[in-house]
């Protein structure tokens, strides 16, 4: 077996899974938290139309939940599969954060999701608004605990090692509540908020333009728009703060994101370029100077260390970089589009028709972000898998070439499918509108 | 007092896998039964478990989730020795899982697909458990013999999980779908004895330490208790599915309750056998444990928790009692 082959098979069919189970979380996060909107208008109101509306995005969201619940069971079997290393030797502190995200987390909206799936008609109105908030609330502490682990990965703190090398927890609280946790957490609980409301704009968007007069898909546009106005400037600013925390915790990752080569006083901002790692320099730069020194020191002048400095153990430049600018790129569309369309459906006006296009367009915009985002987080990570402490090749297992492949092909075709019938069924849904 | 960690966390982890296959089984095993029925049927046969299965499967991921905390260095060896089982496991659950959404929102010939593999992904998984659970009985030996007994335990476990979701329907049907269930209760149940009774024979030849363990008098007399008493539940099932096809009165939870007993007596015949190994004869609970600050820290988050996933999924089978109905979203 070629060791190499087999770690960047692993680490290939890691990303995939990770990449696939991302997308359904991310919209679930947030989309709990509307069902709970929806579903307490109407228990105020009483009116059909909210029902209606409950009714079509609890569909959305039981079958969005359901492909991130089979997607997530496999990923907690990968850990063991393709990282054992990992395992080895921070089992002691991964394996606790996982088991109470299951214990806190998993039962409480497996067994809520049943109620409020299937129970309106079963259970009283204040026992199913409870339900749907104890799925909502489920979800939010399941991403809770997931990026405690994560962020503790990226800045480790909080525990010794044993002889063995073993990592343990000394103290558990600074472990949970690592230096990058809170900025993790609120990033991501963002990023859910805008994809999921430009999920709901952007369907809601698609069974206007088939059908102007439904005044249901006019709301749900109208809220979806709403929201994403409302959460696209605090992800702006929550982004920024994120990235002088990273500075401060993480500067090779920094270094990638704006591939700063060379360390140097007065640093230009890279708006765009193509990063050459052969010859350590960026072609075809599109340059503003001294901005990242004034952006990141908050001082023209400041010196900021580059790509050198951190050699060998500095990551790769390009991936990172691209990621961060789409990232942005999309969170700026995001924006100006979120804004936009509130603008003109101000004082519930109509929404003209090139709007309802771009809403549509952006359906799964959020997607895009939210997938740049994590591989700037976690590209820009390596070649640690965790910060100083672990580096990805030591984590990897000793499966062969051969099984890895197979099972490979095996994910990337089930993939493939459910994501096909996905999409198709969510824009069936999305055109068929809410039922009364 | 010290607490022996290691035993407590494969109690628990016994457990949670004991909940696993006895829950997750009956829905695997109406999975497994959808071609035998028909569309209307069908239908009602998925509702009968629509509320449950995924809180089921959490009980996977905590069993896996406990075998990866408490002792890392099996779920390592045990999970990198399963690989493709792993991964083919994963593959049908899957694709049942999403299968009960996409089968009600498709159209066409799209839901017919759907169906179908709501049944492959059924049989899939229940398949690659019982096939991961034979090469765990004999400790991955390689070699054609040890893969034949594998192969032979899957197939009694897809029994014992059709015996399962028979069973339950049973409780949750009535009328026609009712009656078709008791039939596939019955022929389960010879499916399983089967299954035992073979597993059983080749089981000591397969593995010299449950040899030792099986025949070592006079313990084996006391032994001799798990294979009366499966038997005599196997009996209760054969007599309880016989009463309600006849009509006389008989409790429709006494099936269900019977293959419950008979999953719960094989699974402690299996703990006695495998015990205290996690790898046969390589790997002890107390050489895989992993370190005691990691152990008490989820004792106590499990000690305040469980409770309460105990009451909830009570209160969801409560909510959900009686009869199963068709049309899923009201
Ligand atoms: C930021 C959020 C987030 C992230 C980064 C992850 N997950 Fe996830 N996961 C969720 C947020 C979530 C969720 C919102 O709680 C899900 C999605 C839909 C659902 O049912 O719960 C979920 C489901 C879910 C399930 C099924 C739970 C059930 O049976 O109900 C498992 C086993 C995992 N995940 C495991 C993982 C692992 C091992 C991850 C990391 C490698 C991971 N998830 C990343
Ligand atoms: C949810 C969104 C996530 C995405 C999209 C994502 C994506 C990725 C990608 C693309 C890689 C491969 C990087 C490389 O090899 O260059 C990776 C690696 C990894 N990530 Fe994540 N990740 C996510 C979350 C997490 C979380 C929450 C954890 C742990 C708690 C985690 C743990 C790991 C591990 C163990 C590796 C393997 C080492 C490696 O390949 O570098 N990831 N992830
Ligand atoms: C427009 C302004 C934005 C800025 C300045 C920004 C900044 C950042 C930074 C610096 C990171 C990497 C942090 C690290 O790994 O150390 C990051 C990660 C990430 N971003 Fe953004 N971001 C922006 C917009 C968005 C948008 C619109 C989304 C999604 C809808 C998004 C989703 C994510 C995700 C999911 C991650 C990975 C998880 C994490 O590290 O928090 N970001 N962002």
């Amino acid at each position: 077996m070629n060791g190499t082959d087999a770690l960047l098979l692993a680490r290939a069919q890691f990303g995939l899974n990770i990449g696939f189970h991302i997308l359904f979380p991310t919209i679930t996060l947030a989309l709990a938290w509307i069902l709970v909107y929806f579903r307490v208008r109407f228990a105020r109101s009483g009116d059909a139309a909210w029902l209606a509306t409950y009714k079509l995005w609890v569909k959305v969201f039981a079958l969005t939940f359901a492909m991130g619940v089979v997607s997530g069971i496999t990923m907690s079997f990968q850990f063991g599969t393709n990282w054992p290393g990992y395992m080895t030797r921070v089992g002691n502190i991964a394996g606790p954060l996982l088991a109470y995200e299951v214990l806190t987390a998993f039962f409480l909206e497996a067994t809520f999701l049943g109620v409020m799936v299937f129970g309106m008609n079963r259970v009283p109105g204040w026992m199913h608004v409870t339900a749907t908030v104890l799925v909502a609330f489920g979800t939010t502490v399941s991403a809770f605990w997931i990026l405690a682990l994560n962020s503790w990965m990226q800045t480790p703190v909080g525990h010794t090692v044993a002889a063995g090398g073993q990592l343990i927890a000394g103290d558990w609280v600074a472990v949970i509540f690592n230096p990058s946790f809170p900025y993790r957490f609120t990033h991501m609980m963002l990023a859910s908020g805008l994809t999921a409301s430009f999920l709901v704009a952007g369907l809601s968007a698609w069974r206007l333009l088939h059908a102007p007069e439904d005044g249901a898909a006019l709301r749900t546009l109208r809220t979806g728009a709403v929201i994403a106005a409302v959460v696209a400037p605090l992800q702006v600013l929550v982004g920024d703060l994120h990235g002088l925390n990273t500075l401060e915790h993480q500067p090779a990752k920094i270094a990638a994101i704006e591939a700063i080569w060379q360390t140097q006083k007065g640093v230009p901002l890279v708006l765009f370029a193509v990063p050459n790692e052969a010859k350590q320099r960026n072609d075809f730069a599109i340059e503003i100077p001294k901005l990242a020194s004034l952006i990141l020191k908050h001082d023209a002048e400041a010196e900021l260390k580059g790509i050198d400095h951190f050699a060998p153990h500095a990551p790769p430049v390009a991936p990172v970089f691209l990621a961060f600018r789409v990232m942005v790129g999309m969170g700026v569309a995001m924006l100006s589009l979120a804004w936009l369309g509130t603008w003109v459906m101000r004082g519930g006006k109509l929404a003209p028709r090139w709007i309802l296009w771009s809403f549509a367009g952006f359906t799964f915009s959020g997607w895009i972000a939210t997938l740049a985002g994590w591989l700037v987080t976690e590209i820009g990570r390596q070649p640690w898998l965790v910060t100083g402490v672990l580096r990805t090749s030591e984590a990897a297992g000793r499966v062969g070439e051969a099984p890895l492949g197979a099972s490979f092909t095996g994910y990337v075709a089930t993939y493939a499918l459910m994501l096909v019938a996905y999409m198709v069924v969510l824009t069936h849904l999305a055109g068929k509108g809410a039922q009364r | 007092m010290t607490l022996d960690l290691p035993l407590v966390f494969t109690a628990l982890m016994g457990v949670a896998m004991l909940a696993y296959v006895v829950l997750d089984g009956y829905d695997l095993g109406v999975g497994m039964l959808m071609p035998a029925a028909d569309q209307r049927e069908q239908d009602l046969m998925v509702a009968s478990i629509g509320p449950f299965w995924d809180a089921n499967e959490t009980w996977l991921v905590l069993g896996v989730g406990l075998l990866l905390v408490a002792f890392p260095a099996a779920h390592g060896v045990i999970l990198g020795a399963l690989y493709l089982p792993v991964a083919a496991m994963l593959i049908g659950l899957m694709l049942r899982g999403v299968a009960f959404e996409f089968r009600v929102k498709a159209e066409g010939w799209h839901r017919e697909l759907w169906n179908w593999l709501f049944w492959f992904g059924s049989f899939l998984a229940s398949l690659a458990q019982g096939f991961m659970l034979g090469r765990m009985i004999t400790g991955f030996e390689p070699g054609f013999g040890y893969w034949l007994f594998a192969l032979i335990v899957a197939g009694g476990l897809c029994g014992g999980y059709v015996l399962l979701g028979a069973t339950w329907l049973v409780l949750r049907t009535e009328g026609a779908l009712q009656k078709k269930s008791l039939d596939w209760a019955r022929w389960g149940l010879v499916w399983v004895a089967l299954g035992v009774a073979l597993v059983s024979i080749a089981t000591p030849f397969a593995s010299e330490t449950v040899r030792a363990k099986w025949f070592d008098f006079p313990r084996t007399l006391a032994l001799m208790l798990l294979p009366l008493a499966s038997l005599a539940a196997g009996i209760w099932v054969w007599m309880a599915t016989g009463r309600l096809k006849r009509g006389a009165k008989t409790a429709e939870w006494a099936p269900f309750a019977g293959a419950a007993a008979i999953f719960a007596l094989a699974f402690a015949g299996l703990a006695y056998s495998l015990f205290p190994y996690l790898v046969m004869d390589k790997m002890t609970i107390w050489e895989a444990a992993a370190h005691p600050s990691a152990l008490i820290f989820i004792l106590w988050g499990a000690a305040v928790v469980l409770p309460f996933i105990a009451a909830y999924s009570v209160f969801s089978y409560w909510v959900f009692r009686g009869k199963a109905r068709a049309g899923l979203y009201d």
